[in-house]
């Protein structure tokens, strides 16, 4: 877990550099991830070698581009152990997918009375889409409460899941409380009453082994950037005869099969739901992480990330002063760490970080009725990934502890 | 220790202001109101201005916020208070130009001239112009 013998730090470049004249610790993992020199090279690759437009062409770099692009996406739709490569959809990201499945099948399937079930967690991109459905179809939006640790409860679950519910839909890792909901049960008890399971799973996908077949979700949504993959490209995953049921939300290039002057007829699925020219590269490059996130092994980026947290956690709660959020318990606790000082706003805290080279998020995560619910304003956030190490934990925790005297006690 | 930097924002006065901040509260006779909010973090800030005779007889604000932007705060109340309006509205000018690095006139901004040193932190400055943002809006947001 040291320096020494993280084998993949050396992937990535942005690490070594110094900022405010320390070395740079990128925490802010969960906001997104570095890219490793490969995916930076493949990119340029595609745009230097290979770039033409997908499935417009009969020449020959359209036919590489359409190749490698439809190549990535049967890695994913293996990454994620889906049934079928047509259940995978690019879209822009996470908060893209919701959308569509809020618009397309929300639209076509709520009605006045249903039930939208979600959590108090819920990051905005997944409460957002559900609550203006609710408002616009005169549906009930109900939240599931969290346990003491911060898991959603799936005791209020089945209070909260009735045969009115129409869709459940929560996050599988809270990007704040560092915690792993358990889908495979909610998800259960949505199908008991006949409705459907979305996961957000923003956070969970980049972090453990994620199989769509084992959890039995009806959707899931996940981000490329989170998992070291370029900005502005994500995944809508669906069963297949729910998207083959959907209506398209976006309308225009590729998504037809046929265009008359007063009707149209969509193309098959995936590309249904793909109007207008992709983020092609982007894709690919999504490809190519999968490959260099399954050389470590999901299994093994788990287990590693969990052996920091086991390293950290305890030194951080040591710490007189820090609240942490989430459970105190580093087995439950993944490697998304939220914490105040108390008495310090948390971004006089980040600033102070900063100065130490340290990267963290402070504010209120996209997630303002959590923090309602928590009954704070913000906090800061410290996220790790694979290419993080003990030393980068011990500079976090050293100052935190620097900034909390300089506050404090006014010395450094 | 790059740490030290942290003097070049926090200098005393700034964390006084900000430990025990002046004009903290709200008016029940205030003329002028408003709340804003910096989304990005949540911060909330509740200004009561009293303006008589186009001048700003009292003035208080509330809310939630970091250190800069509380000390911000008690500072812009301390520099505006009994200033006729057309002056304090130069005065929100003279903060914001010395914010963003560009030269200008500090000296009627009395205490908070000190958060010059803003300038070299680009994520703190909206932290530092919420009040002065603040206190434009509620002269144009007559009761």
């Amino acid at each position: 877990m040291d320096n020494k013998n993280n084998q993949w730090r050396k992937d990535f470049p942005i690490l070594d550099q110094v900022v405010n004249d320390e070395q740079l610790v990128y925490l802010d993992n969960a906001a997104t991830t570095q890219k490793p020199q490969q995916i930076i090279d493949d990119i340029m690759a595609f745009y230097q070698n290979d770039n033409a437009n997908v499935h417009r062409g009969v020449h020959t770099l359209a036919e590489r581009s359409t190749e490698q692009f439809e190549e990535a996406r049967s890695k994913i739709q293996q990454f994620i152990n889906a049934k079928h490569s047509d259940e995978i959809i690019y879209t822009k990201g996470t908060t893209d997918s919701l959308n569509i499945i809020a618009r397309s099948y929300g639209e076509q399937n709520i009605q006045a009375g249903d039930e939208i079930v979600i959590s108090y967690l819920e990051h905005h991109s997944n409460l957002i889409p559900w609550q203006q459905l609710a408002l616009k179809k005169h549906a009930t939006l109900k939240y599931i409460d969290l346990d003491e640790d911060g898991f959603v409860d799936l005791n209020d679950a089945k209070k909260k899941i009735t045969d009115k519910t129409k869709i459940v839909s929560i996050a599988h890792v809270s990007n704040v409380l560092g915690v792993i909901n358990p889908i495979k049960q909610l998800a259960k008890l949505a199908h008991q009453h006949g409705a459907v399971m979305v996961v957000d799973g923003a956070q969970s996908v980049p972090y453990m082994p994620v199989d769509v077949q084992d959890l039995d979700c009806d959707f899931l949504a996940f981000s490329g950037h989170k998992m070291l993959g370029p900005t502005g490209l994500g995944i809508l995953y669906g069963k297949e005869d729910l998207l083959n049921s959907m209506p398209p939300v976006d309308y225009g290039g590729e998504m037809i099969s046929f265009v008359h002057l007063f009707d149209t007829t969509w193309n098959d699925l995936p590309w249904k739901f793909e109007a207008g020219t992709p983020n092609i590269a982007g894709a690919i490059a999504l490809g190519h992480a999968v490959d260099y996130l399954n050389s470590i092994g999901m299994d093994k980026i788990l287990d590693y990330e969990n052996q920091l947290v086991d390293y950290v956690l305890p030194k951080l709660q040591a710490i007189d002063d820090l609240i942490i959020y989430g459970p105190r318990d580093p087995q439950k606790h993944t490697s998304v760490i939220s914490f105040n000082l108390k008495g310090l706003h948390p971004h006089d805290l980040a600033t102070g970080l900063d100065m130490e080279g340290v990267a963290v998020r402070a504010g209120h995560h996209c997630a303002q009725p959590l923090m309602e619910y928590l009954g704070i304003k913000a906090t800061a956030r410290a996220s790790f990934y694979f290419y993080n190490t003990k030393e980068d934990a011990d500079t976090l925790v050293n100052s935190i502890v620097a900034t909390k005297e300089f506050f404090q006690n006014g010395t450094i | 220790m790059a740490l030290s930097k942290l003097d070049n924002l926090y200098r005393q006065v700034i964390l006084d202001h900000s430990a025990h901040p002046h004009h903290h509260g709200q008016l029940d006779d205030s003329t002028n109101q408003i709340e804003l909010k910096n989304p990005t973090c949540g911060d909330v800030l509740q200004l009561d201005v009293k303006v008589e005779d186009n001048k700003i007889t009292d003035i208080a604000f509330s809310g939630y916020g970091c250190t800069i932007s509380q000390a911000s705060a008690s500072m812009m109340t301390d520099a505006v208070l009994n200033k006729d309006v057309s002056v304090a509205e130069d005065m929100v000018e003279d903060f914001s130009n010395m914010i963003l690095g560009e030269k200008t006139d500090t000296g009627i901004l009395q205490d908070a001239a000190i958060l010059k040193g803003v300038s070299q932190f680009p994520a703190r400055i909206k932290c530092a112009t919420l009040a002065w943002k603040a206190l434009h809006k509620a002269l144009n947001n007559k009761q």
